[in-house]
Order: structure tokens, then C-alpha cells, then sequence
């Protein structure tokens, strides 16, 4: 596992790919990639169990699912470092042909992505089904799914995480991105959530908070404390505060980066506010 | 022309629930999902003696197509249950992205389809789930036309990869293929060998057009009944075999005329071979509270409407 320091890089780093990656088809959604950069970089370099070799079936490791797959250029740069396929291929992001679709999906054969998503609501149940297989096949292992915080207004959440619950689903841990935006505005003008922390208590699971999602440490010692609070009876949700646009001062406190690129002038900003640490694709 | 005899009438959907139980006893990757209607699913005999293998989701049908999208990352085969309506439109993006887009290996049973579901009514009877399934890539989509063959059909898709929508009923209605049929997805099946006309016929409207053959071989009207149980992918061959020899067709489906299997054959007569062709299948209508057989009747879905259709198509040749 890597100090905090070459996380804290692969971070700026990571940042680096997500702003030229959008930049250059003037599409994709900076915003709440940016927000959730320190969560993906913890998560594939410091809290999953992965195996070795980046073989697809499954077994022996940890898995996740990303539901609001519309970040999905924050997935692809970390699967990419971390060596699920090559980091010059984050060049074809979004371009036709490639194996980096606009949303993340299974279709074309991407290593590390085992579900298509982009419509949300769906990424819960799916996590559940891969935990009850895991359960169904002695494996001990964990799942990890991230949702977004608007993305809880999809009424399918509410029927998994009804589910898991009921069924002691005790070996997923859920993060919820609460960032408190959405495209049309804030969450709680759209349509408020209310406590969903409180919520997902109230319903069964056992829920913890990440205060600044955007702190790396608090990030990596809040999902070590999640995964030590599983296989006891109850699924396991993080409510994780981020701020959308982290890492880039025009980005963020607004809701205006959900799905807009950055001109050239605003990556020329973006960029020089993050430094190139492990060298730019 | 061949002879069928009812073995004595049963459910398709019986047919599901024996196919499930030998499943369960020779398959250790089958699992079940319902959601909240495991009776109706004749599944109770799989949970008993497969308890572990058997998730019941309650009265949550997107969370049940998820959840089968995740079981198969780990090498399940899931089998999802529940009634047609809720298997396909209810569910239609849920199917879209997590199941069809995401390849997975996924088998919707689809219980009580079309107007035979009875009593229930419209909002219950799905009319137009073979086009909405039909339209997504990768999907197969079977419709089988008895208790024996919807058997075989379960057995069969349990070991093919790739999604199936598996479709059958409620009522019980003549059991006349082999018990002992292996069953061949995506190949039709020659009933009757004909020269004046092709009837294409699937699910419960199989039985139909052979009892309408009957009829029409004593008026001297050769028919040739082709059980096309697989309507995606379509037997294209089959079909057009046959309409090279007979020169006009009769598809007949418990379904709208939109979208089925009728627009699937006129689509393939149209790029190869076009054919007059008649539709037995309800007009572009919701269906209605009634018992299955009066339904039948009223919504042209039976032998009588098939030997009119074919009376109607040889005046066009």
C-alpha cells in the first residue's frame, strides 16, 4: 500500500486526466468526478482487496459497482493507474470506437467495469445480487458501490435498500456522494433528501459518516471503519460529504459543472491549480 | 395431416415450475427470484429443496432484475419470476441497461401473458411484451405452446449464455409435444407439412391452428402449421422454406398485431419473399376481465379466427 503523499499525487493526478479527458470532446461531467477523486483513489489503492493480474470473473476479491456512472472519468483514471488497461487509452475517452464509453458499460469488454450504468438508480440492486453470489460461493469478500446523493430521488434505491437490509446483506458497504447538487440545483430545492443519513439508519442499515470526502486520511480511516462493521447483521452505508469540483476553485460550491467541460482557457486554470505529479497521459 | 392428441390439459407455467425443480436438483448455478408470487410461479417445490438458492424480493420488480444482474457476477444463473406486465414494461430499462446492454445471463419467466390471464384484466394483461422484448439486442425471446415444451424451454435456456425472456400462461390448455423433447431455441418446429398454406403459429395458438387444420384439410385445404416457439431468433429459413412452397401465410400469436411474432415474418417476407399475409392476434386493443376461453373468442385468438384468416389470405394469393 502506498503512503499518503503518492496517494495525495495520484490524486492531482488523477484530477489532471478527468479535465483534459472531458476537455478534449467538450462533453462528460467534470463536477462530480472531481468531488469523489479522493474516494476512488483510496478505494482502488488502499481499501479494496484486489487480486493480482486484472482477470474478470469475480472470485477471491473485492468488487465495485459504480451507479452514478456518469463520473465516469474519475473511474477510468484510476482503473487506468492502477493497471486495469493502459493510461494512453484514457486519449479515446468518449471518442467512437472506443472501449471508453461516454457511461461506463460491460459492452465493449473494458476491464474493471462490470456493469453498465448511466441510468440511475440501478447500481444498488446490482451490488446486492454480486453480494448474495458471494455469499452463495463461500467468498468472503466485499462489495463497494457508490452512489450519487440526487441519484437517491430513483425509486429502485429505496426497494434494494429495503432488501438488504431485510436480508442482512452484511458484506456491502454503500457510499453515498452527498455533495447536495443536482443538475437542475441544489438538492434540497429539486427535491430535498432530507437526512439520509437518518434515513438509511431507519431503514436497517448501519450507517457511518465521512465529513470531508475530500480529505484523503478521513476518506481511507472512514472506509477501513465501514469494512470493520461488516459481517454483523446489517449492511453498511457511508454518507460522504464532498464538495462537486474539488480541486478546481471555479468548480466548485455550484452545481453548474454536473456535465459541462472546460473551455481552454478553464483548463489552462484547472491545470495549473494541479500540478502534474505522475505525468499527464 | 399429423395427428396431436392432448395428454390432458395443463398449465405452461406447471411446466415452468417442473422445469425449475429439475433445474434445482441438476444445476447448483440456478437460482430463483420472485417477487411476491411464488405460487402463481409454481416455484415452491425449487425453494423447499433449495432454500439457499431462492431470493424473494417482495412486491419489487426493478430491484429483482438488479439483483439477478449482480448474481450472475459469480457464476449464477438467475430465473426471475413473476408476471408477464411486470417482467417487461414495468421493468423496461432495469432489463435495458443492467441485463441487455450489460450481457448478463439472465432468464425473465414471464407468467400469465397475454389476454389469458383471465379475470384479472387489462391492466394485468400484457399484450405487447414480445415487441418490447423482442427490440432489445442480445435478447432471446420464447414463447412455448405447452406444459411439455415450456419444461424443455426452462431446462434449455439454462444452458445457453445470454439473456432470455421467457414467456407463458396461466390457464391450462393442451399438453400435445413429447415430454421427452429437447428443446432446440431458436429453431422452428414443422407440425404439419402443407401446400396451400403456412400458418405460424406460437404459444398458445399453436394448439388453435392445428384444430384449424384439421378443419380446413376436410374442406381440402392442405395447411402447413409451423410452431415458431422462438421468436428472436427467428427461424428465418423455416419460414421461408415453407412460403416458397405455399405461396401465402397465417401467423397467429396471443398478442398485439403490433410488434410480435406476425410483424417479425411479414418483416423477413418483406426483405426475401413478400407474401399476403393475415394476422391472427388482437387489433392494437387492451384486453378485458373474462374467463381465458371467452377471451379468446371475443379477441380473435382461437381456431376459428385462424380458419378465417386462411379462407381470407388464399383469396389474396
Amino acid at each position: 500500500m502506498a503512503n499518503t503523499q503518492e496517494l495525495q499525487d495520484l490524486v492531482t493526478q488523477v484530477r489532471r486526466d478527468i479535465l483534459r479527458m472531458v476537455h478534449k470532446v467538450n462533453s462528460g461531467h467534470p463536477g462530480g468526478s472531481l468531488g469523489c477523486t479522493e474516494f476512488f483513489v483510496a478505494l482502488y489503492n488502499e481499501v479494496m482487496e484486489l487480486k493480482e493480474g486484472f482477470d474478470m470473473d469475480g472470485n477471491d476479491e473485492d468488487l465495485f459497482f459504480l451507479s452514478n456512472g456518469h463520473i465516469s472519468p474519475v473511474f477510468y483514471s484510476v482503473l487506468a493507474r492502477r493497471g486495469y488497461f493502459p493510461i494512453e487509452e484514457l486519449n479515446t475517452f468518449r471518442l467512437i470506437n472506443s472501449r471508453l464509453q461516454g457511461h461506463p458499460t460491460t459492452h465493449e469488454g473494458l476491464p474493471g467495469v462490470r456493469i453498465a450504468s448511466g441510468s440511475l438508480g440501478q447500481g444498488l440492486s446490482v451490488a446486492i445480487g454480486a453480494a448474495l453470489a458471494k455469499k452463495l460461493n463461500g467468498d468472503s469478500h466485499l462489495i463497494y458501490s457508490l452512489h450519487g446523493d440526487g441519484e437517491l430521488q430513483e425509486g429502485q434505491n429505496w426497494e434494494a435498500i429495503m432488501y438488504a437490509a431485510g436480508n442482512k446483506v452484511d458484506n456491502l458497504i454503500a457510499t453515498i456522494d452527498r455533495n447536495g447538487q443536482q443538475i437542475d440545483g441544489a438538492t434540497e430545492e429539486v427535491l430535498p433528501l432530507g437526512d439520509i443519513a437518518e434515513k438509511f439508519k431507519v431503514f436497517g442499515w448501519d450507517v457511518l459518516e465521512i465529513s470531508n470526502g475530500n480529505d484523503l486520511e478521513q476518506v481511507i480511516s472512514g472506509m477501513k471503519e465501514a469494512k470493520s462493521r461488516t459481517g454483523k447483521g446489517k449492511p453498511v452505508c457511508v454518507v460522504m460529504t464532498t464538495v462537486m469540483g474539488n480541486g478546481v476553485d471555479f468548480m466548485m460550491h455550484t452545481h453548474a459543472w454536473h456535465g459541462k467541460a472546460p473551455n481552454d482557457e478553464q483548463l489552462a486554470n484547472a491545470l495549473g491549480q494541479n500540478p502534474e505529479t505522475l505525468g499527464d497521459y | 395431416m399429423t395427428t396431436y392428441i392432448d395428454q390432458g390439459k395443463n398449465d405452461t407455467r406447471s411446466g415452468y415450475g417442473a422445469g425449475m425443480t429439475e433445474l434445482g436438483r441438476t444445476n447448483p448455478n440456478v437460482v430463483a427470484l420472485c417477487a411476491d408470487l411464488v405460487g402463481s410461479l409454481k416455484i415452491q417445490t425449487f425453494i423447499d429443496e433449495n432454500p439457499d438458492r431462492f431470493f424473494q424480493v417482495g412486491i419489487a420488480e426493478a430491484n429483482m432484475m438488479g439483483i439477478a444482474a449482480g448474481l450472475t457476477i459469480g457464476g449464477k444463473i438467475p430465473f426471475t419470476g413473476t408476471f408477464a406486465n411486470f417482467s417487461t414494461g414495468r421493468v423496461y430499462d432495469q432489463i435495458r441497461q443492467s441485463i441487455a446492454y450489460s450481457d448478463k445471463n439472465v432468464k425473465i419467466c414471464a407468467s400469465h401473458a397475454g389476454i389469458t390471464l383471465g379475470e384479472d384484466g387489462a391492466t394485468h394483461q400484457i399484450l405487447e411484451d414480445i415487441g418490447l422484448m423482442k427490440m432489445l439486442p442480445g435478447m432471446t425471446v420464447i414463447n412455448p405452446c405447452d406444459y411439455n415444451q415450456t419444461k424443455a424451454a426452462t431446462l434449455a435456456i439454462a444452458e445457453r449464455h445470454g439473456p432470455v425472456y421467457l414467456r407463458f400462461g396461466r390457464p391450462k390448455v393442451a399438453n400435445f409435444t413429447p415430454a421427452d423433447q429437447k428443446f432446440e431455441i431458436g429453431k422452428a418446429l414443422m407440425l404439419s407439412e402443407g401446400t396451400d398454406v403456412t400458418i405460424i403459429a406460437t404459444g398458445h395458438l399453436v394448439w388453435q391452428a392445428l384444430l384449424a387444420a384439421e378443419t380446413l384439410e376436410n374442406q381440402g385445404i392442405r395447411c402447413e402449421v409451423i410452431n415458431i416457439h422462438t421468436i428472436k431468433p427467428l427461424d428465418e429459413k423455416a419460414v421461408l422454406d415453407s412460403v416458397k412452397k405455399t405461396g401465402c401465410v397465417v401467423t397467429a400469436e396471443e398478442h398485439n398485431f403490433l410488434g410480435g411474432l406476425g410483424e417479425s415474418v411479414a418483416r423477413t417476407l418483406a426483405q426475401h419473399l413478400p407474401t399476403p399475409q393475415e394476422f391472427v392476434a388482437t387489433q392494437d386493443t387492451f384486453g378485458e376481465s373474462g374467463t381465458p376461453e371467452q377471451l379468446m373468442d371475443k379477441y380473435g385468438l382461437n381456431n376459428k379466427a385462424i380458419e378465417a384468416a386462411v379462407l381470407k389470405v388464399m383469396q389474396r394469393k
